[in-house]
């Protein structure tokens, strides 16, 4: 599954990441080179394997419904790159 | 040509629960911005989810209630794409393996242009549990978009159906339905204006007769059930319009315009989502057993269904009425706390369906908001029974009640309503009225039947209307007789 | 001092004859006097310290000190620190400063220990070399030309300088034990699950494992006795009986006191590409452990060289998702100028991430990406539990597996910053374990010369079964009471 310019670029809005034509042709080569490492797993033979998400076989643990947090907006905010009112901003969202 | 009209919806159904799905966080509506956004709510870096006991046993309770299959283990996906109202930039929800699978709901669609009312059953084909998003408020700072995250992680199950319905009446009666089982159940306040309840409708168009399903738009975000009848109404018809003039449908995510009644393609959904699903590796399998199932259903209330049968069984209701009483869970406890407090079932019933409920929507109450308790409708039933009060002064005591004048037995006698059922004194009056009335018993015993009622008439007149009207009829028959 | 075990120095605490200001100003000012060059801390506070250090000592003198009271430790930047500045190696957190304690803090700060500073790390702990950091390359301390592996650089170079008395680490994929071996000190990852992440920046979530970075294996024990334990606040945390992992320490006496041990050599460890200078440390190293009583098997991990590949599928799936959250609008870099939305998301993100993070957010998305998710993501984790059985089998055979750390002793700065296939190759022997969730170790074997003619440290690789820790300790600690490896620090900063 050889990558082309284009699956850069496509790859590159996914992830919301600017990148120009000349980084674009360098990421090309060194993402074709990882891939090319990745590729040694298409000969295994993994018919009826079970995927592995997680080391341990457990379930999901469950939290009381209790409020345990509480305001804590200044603090936040006053690590957030813009905000009013209480509001983080952004340029404007259109729907 | 004729068209076919193909619906499903998906339902966004806020549980309701104390905390987010996934922090500590509280969820009540209407905190100023960002006042209960957390760490994790704000996706901190190295914060980590926690699922909430209570949204599973939510997400349960709806399984069992639409008889579905709730899975033994599901798995919580990342479901990923950018907006700012999304603060991790993935959304936890379930994919491939949701917790709720395939279930049922039988609908009541009415009576309309139609034709008569009937009964559907509408295939549910699953139910997720996930997180909400965040809100983007406009209009607070110019040309910015405000970020409030307060709603960001509360907990929703998403609720899709097959594409069963096939008319906007179907999807509304479908919707109603549901909105009445998720507060039945108790796992919904069924707020729309709070954004409790949301549905996203799915609609198509084929020529009737086909099989294949034409391309669907979806109608995103409907809040109140008038919106989305005018809204399905209105994008089956363009749907249809569109065709017949030779275009043809675009996949495409819709928004109704409530002013102008019409809808129209979202701008920032447009593009191409690949959303790159899959398991949240901070969270591991949810595992239901049938001990938790069993658990919860003893916690679950009678379902509607089983409520409706028990009403006709038990009570001699008819088909109708049971399901009317059971047509919301306010209706159906109020019905049965009038019955528990002594009052016959069907004149309960009936003053339920009737005069309350009469009274209830002139005044746009629920009946949970009653000025006029179960307690005092039974006591009230009651009186009418003991032949205390006639039905007609039993009307003036219930808009006493209303009013809040006080107990049932105060305002009868405060108002004289009481009858008159001592015989001695109505032969007294029926003695008199027939003395000064012999041309009228003359007619009478000329067989004159009406004559009989007028010198019934007499006698209430006489009585001012206290005297109890069967016992009048009673003693004139023997007098004259 | 600057040498002395843990024990040692809460002895000393405990006796009063050195307070925990004293020996905290003791770090203080080696750091002063040598983190300009080496760049191991990236965060100092010595207001903060020193605070911490004060009532260290009240504590002391109250009588309730526990065995870290008092002592400094660096931490590892990926931790949230409240009111550090935690940057995780990046320019998207350069002005980051935590408003709340990750568990392992918040550990570390009950038991009363010291927090000397926030550690240099490759960012996002995306590196084996410790050169992807925004703020700079750490320099290895037996040789300022190398590099000191990663992603822990910061922290391990602090301790193979003696700029703290042990620090903290994570490891994803050897980012604890591979700057283990290149740095010369002993290193621990356990098992997934021992350690909470929570307030741990997050890489790759299934395989991240915080642990202990140390001179000896007594000290990384005492270690663990604070970091390990039940957090409910991560899910994958493990609900388990608190167990003390000194325990089985002052056994390990004796002529022969690991009698009845079976060691494993996996036949593809010792395989083509690994150094033969570092080959023949490790095979010393073994013959050690047959003196101590040990028993040799060989074994095989036949999907061994699987582990790459999975690796470098599902790390940079699980990190393209968890790094979406860094989009300029909470916290974090924002650029300056942007046009409208999706322009601000696309230029904070190409300004805050550095190249190898950007590689690896995109083939993450690549492998998640409508039509790849099967033959790629699917795929690679039903290897990894091929490769978990691999581990399963092994157990049968054997009680710890041994091998090399790393393939070679540190490379130069700059040998490998442009090839990044030849820099995942670095963590051929210690991906495997993460991918199984098993607990690995690196502990020093001896040096190997360089081809400069410097000798350099060569790390022995042990990896134990499930919440087998404590008796890797004791494996450890009864080779370091044969050998001084451990002990040995670099002359130029003694």
């Amino acid at each position: 599954m050889a990558l082309n310019i284009e699956d850069i670029h496509r790859i590159a809005y996914l992830a919301r990441i600017e990148i120009n034509e000349q980084e674009a042709a360098s990421t090309l080569t060194k993402l074709s080179g990882i891939l090319g490492l990745i590729e040694q797993m298409q000969a295994v033979n993994t018919e009826g394997i079970l995927p592995m998400s997680h080391s341990q076989d457990l379930a999901q643990r469950l939290r009381e419904d209790v409020v345990t947090q509480t305001n804590q907006r200044e603090v936040f905010q006053a690590i957030a790159p813009m905000t009013e009112h209480g509001l983080y901003l952004v340029p404007k969202v259109i729907e | 040509m004729e068209w076919e009209v193909v619906i499903g919806l998906e339902t966004h159904t806020q549980l309701k629960t104390n905390t987010k799905i996934f922090s500590g966080a509280s969820t009540t509506y209407g905190a100023e911005p960002n006042t209960q956004a957390c760490e994790v709510s704000i996706a901190l870096p190295g914060v980590l989810p926690v699922l909430n006991k209570e949204a599973v046993e939510c997400a349960i309770k709806f399984g069992l209630a639409v008889d579905a299959d709730i899975a033994p283990r599901s798995v919580f996906a990342r479901k990923n794409y950018f907006y700012p109202d999304l603060p991790k930039g993935y959304q936890i929800s379930q994919y491939e393996l949701p917790v709720v699978g395939k279930g049922k709901l039988t609908i009541q669609v009415p009576a309309g242009k139609h034709g008569e009312a009937y009964e559907k059953t509408i295939h549910i084909t699953r139910a997720h549990l996930e997180e909400d998003a965040g809100k983007s408020v406009h209009g607070a700072v110019e040309g910015m978009s405000g970020i409030d995250l307060n709603r960001a992680g509360t907990p929703l199950l998403e609720i899709v159906t097959e594409p069963d319905m096939r008319s906007a009446a179907e999807a509304v009666a479908y919707a109603k339905k549901l909105h009445e089982l998720v507060q039945w159940i108790g796992i919904c306040d069924g707020n729309m204006q709070e954004g409790s309840f949301r549905c996203d409708v799915n609609v198509s168009v084929r020529p009737k007769g086909t099989e294949k399903l034409g391309t669907r738009r979806e109608i995103k975000n409907l809040n109140s059930f008038k919106f989305m009848q005018q809204a399905i109404e209105y994008e089956t018809q363009w749907q249809i319009d569109t065709l017949e003039d030779g275009g043809k449908i675009q996949q495409a995510t819709v928004l109704f315009n409530p002013d102008t009644g019409e809808t129209r393609a979202m701008r920032s959904k447009e593009e191409a989502n690949d959303y790159r699903y899959f398991p949240d590796p901070d969270l591991l399998p949810l595992v239901v057993s049938d001990e938790d199932k069993a658990r919860v259903r003893t916690h679950m209330p009678e379902l509607p269904e089983a409520m409706k049968a028990r009403f006709e069984a038990a009570h001699g209701l008819s088909s109708y009425d049971a399901a009317t009483l059971t047509a919301s869970r306010g209706t159906a406890d109020y019905f049965t706390a009038v019955v528990q407090a002594g009052a016959e079932a069907k004149p309960a019933a009936n003053w339920v369906m009737g005069a309350l409920s009469a009274k209830l929507n002139a005044e746009e109450k629920v009946i949970t908001d009653s000025p006029v308790s179960a307690a005092q409708l039974a006591q009230l039933l009651k009186r009418i029974q003991d032949n205390t009060i006639s039905n007609n002064a039993a009307k003036q005591v219930f808009e006493a009640l209303w009013a809040g004048e006080g107990d049932v037995d105060t305002i009868i006698a405060a108002k004289g309503l009481k009858q008159e059922s001592d015989t001695g004194a109505i032969e007294a009056i029926i003695d008199e009225v027939l003395n000064a009335n012999p041309a009228m018993v003359e007619e009478f015993k000329a067989g004159k039947e009406k004559a009989f009622n007028a010198l019934v008439g007499q006698a209430m007149k006489a009585s001012k209307g206290k005297a109890n009207p069967a016992q009048v009829n009673e003693i004139l028959k023997k007098k004259l007789g | 001092m600057i040498n002395s075990s843990l024990k040692t120095l809460s002895q000393m605490l405990a006796s009063k004859q050195i307070s925990s200001v004293e020996l905290t100003q003791t770090f203080l000012t080696r750091i002063q006097q040598h983190n300009p060059a080496i760049n191991a801390y990236i965060a100092l506070d010595t207001d903060k310290t020193l605070a911490q250090a004060r009532a260290a000592d009240a504590r002391i003198a109250a009588g309730n000190a526990e065995a870290l009271t008092g002592i400094p430790f660096a931490q590892k930047d990926i931790f949230c620190a409240k009111g550090w500045k935690t940057t995780c190696g990046s320019k998207m957190l350069a002005n980051f400063v935590a408003p709340y304690d990750a568990h392992v803090i918040s550990q570390f700060d009950a038991a009363g220990a010291v927090n000397l500073g926030k550690t240099n790390m490759d960012e996002f702990a995306m590196g084996s070399s410790n050169e992807t950091s925004y703020f700079g390359g750490v320099k290895n301390p037996w040789d300022f030309d190398r590099v000191p592996g990663g992603s822990s650089g910061g922290s391990a170079a602090a301790v193979a300088a003696r700029l703290c008395a042990a620090a903290t680490g994570t490891d994803t994929g050897g980012s604890i034990r591979q700057p283990a071996s290149l740095c010369g000190f002993t290193g621990l990852k356990p098992t997934y699950g021992l350690v909470s992440r929570y307030g741990m920046i997050a890489f790759a979530s299934s395989l991240d494992q915080a642990g202990p970075m140390a001179k000896s294996a007594e000290d990384c024990a005492l270690m663990m006795n604070v970091m390990a334990g039940f957090d409910e606040r991560d899910s994958t945390s493990l609900n388990r009986p608190k167990e003390d992992y000194t325990r089985g320490l002052a056994n390990m006496v004796g002529a022969q006191p690991l009698e009845g041990l079976r060691v494993g050599l996996p036949k593809e460890y010792f395989a083509d590409g690994l150094d033969a200078d570092v080959a023949k440390v490790v095979q010393a190293a073994i013959a050690e452990y047959r003196k101590l009583g040990a028993e040799i098997v060989d074994i095989s991990l036949p999907n061994s060289q699987l582990s790459i590949p999975v690796y470098y599928v599902l790390a940079p799936a699980e990190a393209s998702s968890n790094l979406s959250r860094y989009d300029g609008v909470r916290y974090g870099h924002r650029a300056a100028e942007y046009d409208d939305l999706l322009d601000m998301y696309m230029k904070s993100r190409a300004e805050g991430f550095g190249a190898e993070v950007k590689r690896r957010i995109l083939i993450g998305t690549y492998v998640l990406s409508a039509g790849y998710y099967d033959a790629y993501y699917l795929k690679a984790q039903q290897i990894r539990r091929l490769i978990a059985q691999d581990f399963t089998e092994a157990f049968k055979q054997c009680d710890v597996i041994m091998g090399p750390t790393a393939p070679s002793t540190a490379f130069k700065a700059g040998e490998k910053a442009d090839d990044p296939v030849a820099m995942y190759l670095q963590d051929v022997y210690t991906i495997a374990t993460n991918l199984a969730g098993l607990p690995g170790m690196s502990i020093p074997a001896g040096f190997a010369p360089s081809t400069d003619g410097k000798a350099l440290p060569v790390g022995l690789q042990l990896v134990g079964n499930y919440f087998d820790e404590a008796r890797m300790l004791d494996v450890a600690h009864a080779y370091q009471q044969v050998t001084d490896w451990h002990l040995q620090m670099p002359e130029s900063l003694k």
